[in-house]
């Protein structure tokens, strides 16, 4: 699969391939992202979207394929996978915030344990953080006194405190009530803005429409087709794609 | 909102009329033994040599001085047991195949103390460690009474522990490790905080079986309560002393357990939802 844009990749998977027993769910993917690019993966549950995700991370080992990030082959089995994972991070969507800390705490952790940031420096990146993302009057609740938006968005500045150079967002709004999912997608706009490179796995079809450079359609461990979202819901070549587009909208969700 | 809901006053009425049948359920029981027993044909050699005034207290005040010796026992053993069953849950914890003959280490062990019974390990570390060595001042039986308790009780604590790390649901570590923690750190900051909180309980439980075992290293020699009591009984031929040590482990194993079920409630209150009757 070819680039559109001139840039080098930033993230790069070749042949990647993952299966669970007898199944296989990821089929040999191809995909490059550049810096600054943003990349969403649609289709139906278990065409593996949330697998793709994990084992960018390193989360699931890969059977196959190779996974360069800035040119190196990080899914070299035996590789140490900790330096890899803070530069990229991660959101999940079940939150997975820690509920024995404080949200400030939860933002705070992984510099201060990972990057050996003092306290003090790290709470105070951890308060700004939260106030960047319209969190800063809830700094001392624990994640259980928070609305599911409220969750998400720490769960985001959390994965943010590291700095990452790449995220990786899995359907971060799918546990969300309908009316929460706007205040976590316009965190997703703003990190666009800013030049983030995101890989987003959603079923928000409106939301991937807006904010992608390219979409990704999956089908049983392959991508399918990818393009531009105007290509990909305006004109979608392939049946497949044209029947999972025909079932969202059935469904009224574009 | 001074006014009643109908849910509260139909709750009141429940309330009034349980009270009033565990009131007159508990009067015909207790009074049934009341009257019943002594009745016994032979409830009064028994009521002499089971319930004599005298011999009670006179023993009482020197059942209580052995005791502090059980307390003793108990108080040194209680974080030796926890640092030691922590170690082993954090062993069968690891997954780097260079711990191998650690987690199997920690395998063996709580299969093998968890096996015997206490009282036997017991025995054969109190009576056949200090056979290794020539000096007399490591053949003191508290220390190897007191080494057999941590042992058998580290093995089962450690399975509750253990319970408590796996109860820690996949994605707390995977959130960690996303975040580029190490699987010590995520061991240390995320796994274990949440998991001790958890078996805090069940542990208590453990306490309050030990608070009752250390009677049991009395069999390899240290005077403590239970020795003293069967002296009393020698002394006194009567066997009211054992009546009076129970009833001194019953004031202090009775508050316990209350302890462990009120925190065993506030959890389950907290993590589970309305009680069902």
């Amino acid at each position: 699969m070819s680039n559109t844009t001139h840039h080098p990749a930033k993230l790069s998977l070749r042949g990647v391939r993952k299966a669970f027993g007898t199944n296989t769910v990821l089929d040999g993917i191809d995909l490059n992202v550049a810096e600054g690019e943003v990349i969403t993966l649609i289709g139906a549950s278990g065409s593996g979207k949330s697998t793709l995700l994990r084992c960018a991370n390193l989360l699931e080992p890969l059977d196959d394929g190779e996974i360069l990030f800035d040119g190196v082959d990080i899914a070299e089995p035996g590789l140490d996978p900790d330096p890899i994972r803070r530069r990229i991070g991660m959101v999940f969507q079940s939150f997975n915030l820690f509920p024995h800390m404080s949200v400030t705490k939860n933002v705070a952790i992984g510099p201060r344990k990972v990057l050996g940031t003092d306290k003090a420096t790290a709470r105070a990146a951890a308060v700004e953080m939260l106030t960047r993302l319209g969190l800063g009057d809830r700094a001392d609740a624990y994640p259980d006194q928070l609305s599911g938006g409220q969750q998400q968005r720490v769960a985001i500045a959390r994965s943010l405190a590291m700095n990452p150079e790449v995220m990786l967002l899995d359907e971060i709004t799918s546990a969300l009530d309908p009316e929460l999912v706007g205040e976590v997608l316009d965190v997703v706009r703003d990190l666009k803005a800013d030049g983030m490179t995101m890989l987003f796995a959603t079923h928000e079809m409106a939301f991937c429409r807006e904010i992608s450079d390219r979409v990704c359609f999956l089908h049983q461990g392959r991508i399918l087709e990818h393009g531009p979202p105007e290509q990909i819901f305006g004109d979608p070549q392939e049946p497949r794609t044209r029947e999972f587009l025909q079932r969202v909208i059935d469904a009224g969700r574009l | 909102m001074n006014q009643r809901t109908r849910r509260e006053a139909y709750e009141q009425r429940q309330r009034k009329r349980s009270l009033i049948i565990a009131f007159l359920s508990t009067s015909v029981v207790v009074g049934a033994i009341v009257v019943l027993v002594p009745r016994l044909p032979r409830w009064d050699r028994v009521r002499k040599s089971f319930f004599d005034g005298e011999v009670f207290a006179d023993s009482f005040p020197r059942l209580l001085r052995a005791f502090w010796l059980d307390v003793q026992i108990f108080t040194w053993s209680v974080p030796l047991i926890f640092a030691l069953s922590l170690a082993v849950a954090v062993s069968r914890n690891t997954r780097s195949p260079a711990l191998f003959p650690l987690r199997a280490a920690a395998v063996i062990y709580t299969d093998v103390f968890r096996g015997v019974p206490v009282i036997l390990t017991i025995f054969l570390i109190g009576f056949g460690v200090p056979g290794l060595f020539d000096s007399r001042s490591w053949s003191n039986p508290l220390i190897w009474g007191s080494a057999a308790l941590v042992l058998s009780y580290s093995a089962y604590v450690s399975e509750e522990i253990r319970a408590g790390i796996e109860g820690v649901h996949e994605s707390q570590r995977a959130a960690a490790r996303s975040l580029g923690m190490s699987s010590s750190q995520t061991m240390s900051t995320v796994i274990l905080p949440q998991a001790l909180r958890r078996i805090v309980p069940p542990m208590m439980n453990s306490l309050v079986s030990l608070q009752k075992d250390v009677a049991l290293v009395s069999l390899i020699g240290p005077i403590e309560i239970l020795r003293q009591a069967g002296l009393d009984k020698s002394n006194a031929a009567n066997f009211t002393p054992y009546v009076a040590a129970a009833v001194i482990f019953l004031a202090v194993t009775i508050p316990c357990t209350r302890v462990a079920d009120y925190l065993l409630n506030r959890e389950r209150r907290r993590t589970g939802a309305t009680a069902v009757s």
